[in-house]
């Protein structure tokens, strides 16, 4: 029997990690029943533009020029992730890089050609749209000018198929904070929408305090949180962390993504905060991606709402990836 | 020189000090820590639960945060100027301070250990 289907449902974002990252399958479920039908036309009444199907990848943390013990390989697991991305059978409509495309140094010079390394693999990606919001060691030493040289402004937003996408910096201060001016621009950006809007906003650190001694949190998030919580569908993507963490607040869910250079350990284990040592039989293991969409919206398939589900293990590595390429593509 | 040898040693002799201030109330203990990439100098210092600290605290290098939520210390160290603050931890156990203000690659490991008896 069908789960019933109401606003809030309507819009969840499953994900799927893929070994190299995360999948999301925005959950339209357009035409699937009169009640899908229905929620849709009212969602594009009220929003401007009805939600249609799509689906889109989060990566993260790609640190493109670090070089050290916990992962020597350099780029591999993001020239990887790209042709996991490459060859999915269902292209991506977008790209999303929550910060951390490179790693920092003292010389603007190397910084910069860093930059334009990340932006050679990235371009290699068969996807129609790729946004990014800095890391710390993007745009922290800088306050971001190297950043926006390279990729244009820190904090936006655009919409995508009756979606809002909201990128937030909460890094360029250098301190970890969004800061009065963004949330200002935050608050005039999201009144322009019903509460009903289906909302997903990338940024680099979590917006909640998560482990704070491990500066995993933002100073000012709560701002951040209070200016969304009126809204029934949001969904915030960040990296930082190095590994996979799901938390729920009110009408929000927040998703870490794994990162494409070393992961970190999880803080609850007591361990120290240090990389996850380097495995060269595993040399892709605890590394990620992850991409949103929704299979129940397939044509006839049976209509359902999938709840979020980020870690499905039959996808995890690069075993169960090949589950969704192409045929003929192989890792 | 001789001015230097004299600051050195009361430097060092901070974190042990107690003075008496003009009314003849004794002053808080102070504890001297100075930030630099990417470490804290001393990595670990012992408070009293309960007793009052001043933490003299300085940047010898770049700008360097210092955070310690559980103190609510949440500042800024700029070089060349140095911060006093005065706290009375209310709760033994081990706590991480953390650089927060980013200093540079080494900036995520950079943490004192504040241990409270």
């Amino acid at each position: 029997m069908d789960k019933p289907v109401n606003r809030r449902t309507f819009m969840k974002i499953a994900g799927t990690s893929i070994g190299v990252g995360a999948l999301f399958h925005v959950a339209p479920l357009l035409g699937a029943t009169p009640g899908g039908r229905r929620i849709a036309a009212l969602l594009g009444k009220e929003n401007g533009e009805a939600p249609t199907p799509f689906s889109f990848v989060q990566l993260s943390d790609t640190h493109v020029g670090f070089s050290g013990p916990p992962n020597p390989l350099g780029t591999q697991a993001f020239e990887k992730a790209v042709d996991v991305i490459n060859g999915l059978r269902e292209r991506p409509d977008l790209v999303l890089f929550t910060g951390d495309l490179t790693h920092d140094s003292e010389n603007p010079g190397e910084h910069a050609d860093r930059m334009k390394l990340f932006q050679k693999i990235a371009g290699r990606l068969k996807v129609p749209l790729i946004k990014t919001v800095p890391g710390e060691h993007d745009a922290g030493l800088d306050g971001g000018k190297l950043f926006r040289d390279a990729f244009g402004e820190t904090h936006y937003s655009f919409d995508h198929r009756g979606v809002h996408f909201i990128a937030l910096d909460n890094v360029s201060l250098a301190r970890p904070n969004v800061g009065p001016e963004q949330i200002s621009w935050l608050k005039k950006d999201l009144a322009r929408f019903p509460t009903t809007a289906p909302i997903v906003v990338f940024t680099h650190r979590p917006l909640f305090d998560l482990r704070p001694d491990w500066e995993w949190f933002t100073g000012d998030g709560d701002e951040v949180l209070n200016a969304l919580a009126p809204y029934e569908n949001v969904t915030v993507l960040y990296g930082h962390i190095h590994r996979e963490h799901t938390h729920t607040e009110g009408h929000a869910t927040h998703h870490a993504a794994r990162s494409l250079i070393f992961a970190y350990p999880d803080p609850e284990t007591g361990v120290p905060k240090k990389p996850i040592p380097f495995d060269p039989q595993k040399p892709f293991q605890n590394l990620g991606l992850r991409v949103v969409n929704e299979p129940g919206a397939r044509a006839g398939s049976s209509p359902q709402i999938k709840e979020v589900e980020l870690t499905l293990r039959e996808y995890s590595g690069t075993v169960g990836i090949q589950q969704m390429l192409k045929e003929g593509v192989s890792l | 020189m001789k001015y230097a040898r004299v600051l050195a040693l009361l430097l060092l002799l901070a974190p042990i000090m107690t003075a008496r201030t003009a009314d003849g109330a004794e002053e808080p203990r102070a504890v001297v820590v100075t930030a630099k990439r990417f470490e804290f100098v001393p990595s670990t210092i012992t408070l009293k639960k309960g007793e009052t600290v001043k933490l003299v605290v300085k940047s010898e290098d770049v700008t360097h945060g210092f955070f310690l939520r559980p103190l609510k210390i949440d500042t800024d160290l700029t070089p060349g100027e140095t911060q006093q603050i005065t706290v009375t931890p209310q709760s033994a156990g081990t706590f991480t301070a953390i650089c927060h203000h980013f200093c540079g690659s080494g900036h995520g490991n950079m943490k004192l250990t504040v241990v409270v008896e």
